[in-house]
């Protein structure tokens, strides 16, 4: 496998890493919303404090943490841009 | 001013402006004590936010290619990401979404997850991929990854359908913030901000609209958090809102069953003569609906803001505009998180809101009040007057009940300061805000339409040998013309706000999500394939939106369709999507793999270094 082929499957499957988290904090827990409303998180209902500000806030981080981790992956396959590009 | 190390100082030269912007606040709140009157601080804050966008403007103009389509790709990753918020939070993200939260409760708020997950997709799927491939538009990336006129225009066809349903609501926006602040009619507001818009953008295109949207996010975010501490702290709300207001949710639920959610019935408000697009209370704050429906209308509505999210050409494009690949990718995680700061916020100022309004034990609560107390108030008159407001004693007792009180949504974020009792010049600040917010998202949006005709339709198709020159003077005839095309739509009011808001994501979704997704994530995906899939998905989009859509469905179909599956108006991206996706993949499968050096571009757009596919200057 050549070393672009092999990039390429690691940045794949980095996507679906993220997607899943994605889709984890963006659909699934939403799907139980009136369960997660039983519990409480900082006084606030769960479901409602998850949609008020907790999956977006999940959504900050993964961005960050995934934009850190693919320049990883380009750095180990010698794909990393110059800083002063 | 913009040349050598402007880069450089940029951080410099927006302080100095955040800190002259925060001087400016201060000598209002002097005038204000002066006795200077609350319409001429209104004018003062909107005239002189608007002056400092169009001086940004005059200053980056510019008469090169690249620089007017790409802002010469050097806008480092932080700043782009202010841009970008600017560029997404709309007048209605500014103005209406606090006020849909106050209504709506939990089931509106998948508006803030749809709104803020779609970065990730933008993320993982898109920005890196469309920045190195160099293009200046998205039909320039489609274009050219499928090959052919026939393909780009298609997708400017969807372009131009998305980002004009939702300019035209921006420029209404800009029109109805303009008007009050200003005190003019609202059709000559809208001219105000079509101009506003044009200076900002006409001479130094996407470089322009750059640096002004940097300046345009410092004063809307200033202009929303300031009155949501501020309010926070002086109802007992604590001093940092966002972790501390579960008490007042939790106090929002007894109010709700001590006053009782009553639903009216239409036949009495007409009765009573309630204004149209005023709304009452009658759902709850933080409950969850029960039922399998309501958790699929709470799912399919983020996922249509989502995918619409990761589809429109205006977001898109602004991370063409980063030095590197790297970086684009990092500017959407800066982009998300300043828009985080205010849509996290919207939650706590409609509790704050409500909990003023319906809470006997605040000065401020009118719910449970006499009525004629309530309309001797003074901010009760004053939107009574401009039918914001209004009282509807249904059960004749003199006493206002929950549903007898009536507010259009955006009073929320307008008169909320008034409300807590803070002073004008809190309110002068929120018009500032609220302008910013509509003019920025305007700006990208004209933006990325003329762009496209100009780049794609007339130099691409029409006219390749057009000097630089040329182009330039097309594209900005072109800006000129569709934002007086938007402004002239929107002088008719044609619909409220969020409605079509709504619908660029819809049918962005429909045509552009898997042409984009698939051009860089599936080699196999052909010409034809992409034409059939963008075809298919916008027009069945457009088919399914004006069956089920009252207002168009009985015209055209003679009679009200009920939704299939719960797929109403707001999400029609979910019948148009999926047709683009099985259509494009049946159709590519059935065409000829793409050629060699096809599939050479897609593995160069896929790794970070190299060249760019297409050249710095094309």
């Amino acid at each position: 496998m050549s070393n672009k082929d092999a990039y390429w499957n690691k940045t794949k499957n980095h996507m679906i890493v993220t997607l899943v988290l994605w889709a984890f904090f963006s659909l699934v827990i939403f799907m139980f919303g009136s369960e997660l409303n039983t519990m409480s998180f900082l006084g606030y209902p769960l479901a409602y404090y998850m949609t008020a500000q907790g999956s977006l806030l999940a959504f900050v981080i993964i961005l960050f943490w995934t934009a850190n981790k693919q320049e990883k992956i380009d750095e180990e396959h010698g794909f990393s841009e110059r800083e002063d590009d | 001013m913009f040349k050598g190390d402007f880069i450089k100082n940029l951080p410099k030269i927006y302080g100095t402006y955040t800190g002259g912007f925060l001087v400016f606040i201060i000598l209002m709140a002097i005038a204000e004590q002066a006795g200077v009157s609350a319409k001429n601080i209104g004018v003062m804050f909107v005239a002189f936010t608007v002056l400092i966008y169009a001086l940004i403007g005059y200053l980056s103009r510019t008469i090169q290619v690249d620089a007017y389509y790409v802002a010469g790709r050097q806008v480092p990753t932080v700043f782009n990401g202010m841009a970008t918020a600017a560029d997404w939070m709309s007048g209605a993200s500014f103005v209406a979404l606090a006020g849909g939260v106050y209504y709506g409760g939990y089931t509106y708020m998948a508006f803030l997850v749809g709104w803020t997950g779609g970065y990730v997709l933008v993320a993982t799927l898109m920005a890196p991929y469309l920045r190195k491939f160099g293009c200046y538009t998205v039909p320039d990336f489609i274009g050219t990854r499928y090959g052919g006129n026939l393909v780009r225009a298609c997708s400017v066809f969807v372009l131009f359908i998305a980002s004009f349903t939702y300019v035209t609501a921006q420029i209404n926006a800009t029109g109805t913030i303009a008007s009050r602040a200003l005190g003019i009619p609202f059709e000559a507001g809208v001219w105000v901000g079509l101009i506003s818009i044009l200076i900002c953008s006409m001479l130094g295109g996407m470089r322009a609209v750059t640096w002004t949207q940097v300046a345009q996010y410092i004063v809307l975010i200033v202009a929303y958090l300031i009155p949501v501490f501020w309010i926070s702290n002086k109802v007992g709300g604590g001093v940092f809102p966002h972790l501390m207001l579960g008490d007042e949710v939790a106090r929002l639920g007894e109010l709700e069953q001590q006053f009782g959610l009553v639903k009216n019935s239409a036949a009495d408000m007409k009765a009573a003569g309630v204004p149209g697009g005023l709304k009452y209370i009658s759902g709850s704050h933080s409950g969850v609906p029960e039922g399998g429906m309501a958790v699929w209308k709470y799912l399919s509505l983020a996922i249509c803001m989502m995918v619409g999210t990761a589809s429109l050409p205006h977001i898109l494009m602004r991370y063409f505009t980063t030095p590197s690949v790297r970086a684009a990718r990092k500017s959407v995680a800066w982009s998300l998180f300043f828009i985080f700061l205010l849509y996290s916020s919207a939650p706590m100022l409609a509790t704050l809101s409500k909990l003023a309004l319906m809470d006997p034990n605040l000065p401020t609560g009118i719910i449970g009040k006499s009525i004629s107390e309530v309309q001797s108030i003074e901010w009760v008159q004053r939107w009574s007057e401009v039918k914001q407001v209004f009282i509807a004693d249904f059960n004749g007792d003199g006493i206002l009940q929950l549903n007898e009180w009536f507010m259009r949504g955006d009073v929320v974020v307008l008169a909320t300061p008034e409300v807590a009792g803070l002073p004008f010049v809190i309110s002068g600040l929120v018009f500032a805000g609220g302008m910013a917010a509509a003019m920025s998202t305007a700006d990208g949006l004209v933006l990325a339409i003329s762009n496209a005709l100009s780049h794609d339709i007339y130099y691409k198709i029409i006219d390749p040998k057009a000097d630089t020159a040329k182009r330039l003077l097309v594209a900005r005839v072109l800006l000129v013309i569709i934002g007086a095309a938007g402004a002239y739509i929107a002088s008719f009011r044609l619909t409220s706000i969020l409605g079509s808001v709504a619908w660029a994501f819809d049918f962005a979704m429909s045509g552009l999500f898997f042409p984009l997704v698939l051009g860089v994530w599936w080699k196999r995906a052909t010409r034809a394939g992409a034409i059939a899939g963008i075809v298919t998905g916008i027009l069945s989009g457009l088919f399914y939106l004006l069956w089920v859509y009252p207002k168009f469905s009985v015209p055209i179909f003679g009679g009200v369709n009920e939704p299939f599956l719960g797929i109403d108006h707001l999400r029609f991206g979910l019948i148009g999507a999926p047709i683009c996706l099985v259509v494009m993949v049946v159709v590519s499968l059935m065409t000829k793999e793409p050629d060699a050096a096809t599939q050479k571009m897609v593995d160069d757009t896929r790794i970070p270094t190299g060249k760019a596919i297409l050249g710095k200057q094309h």
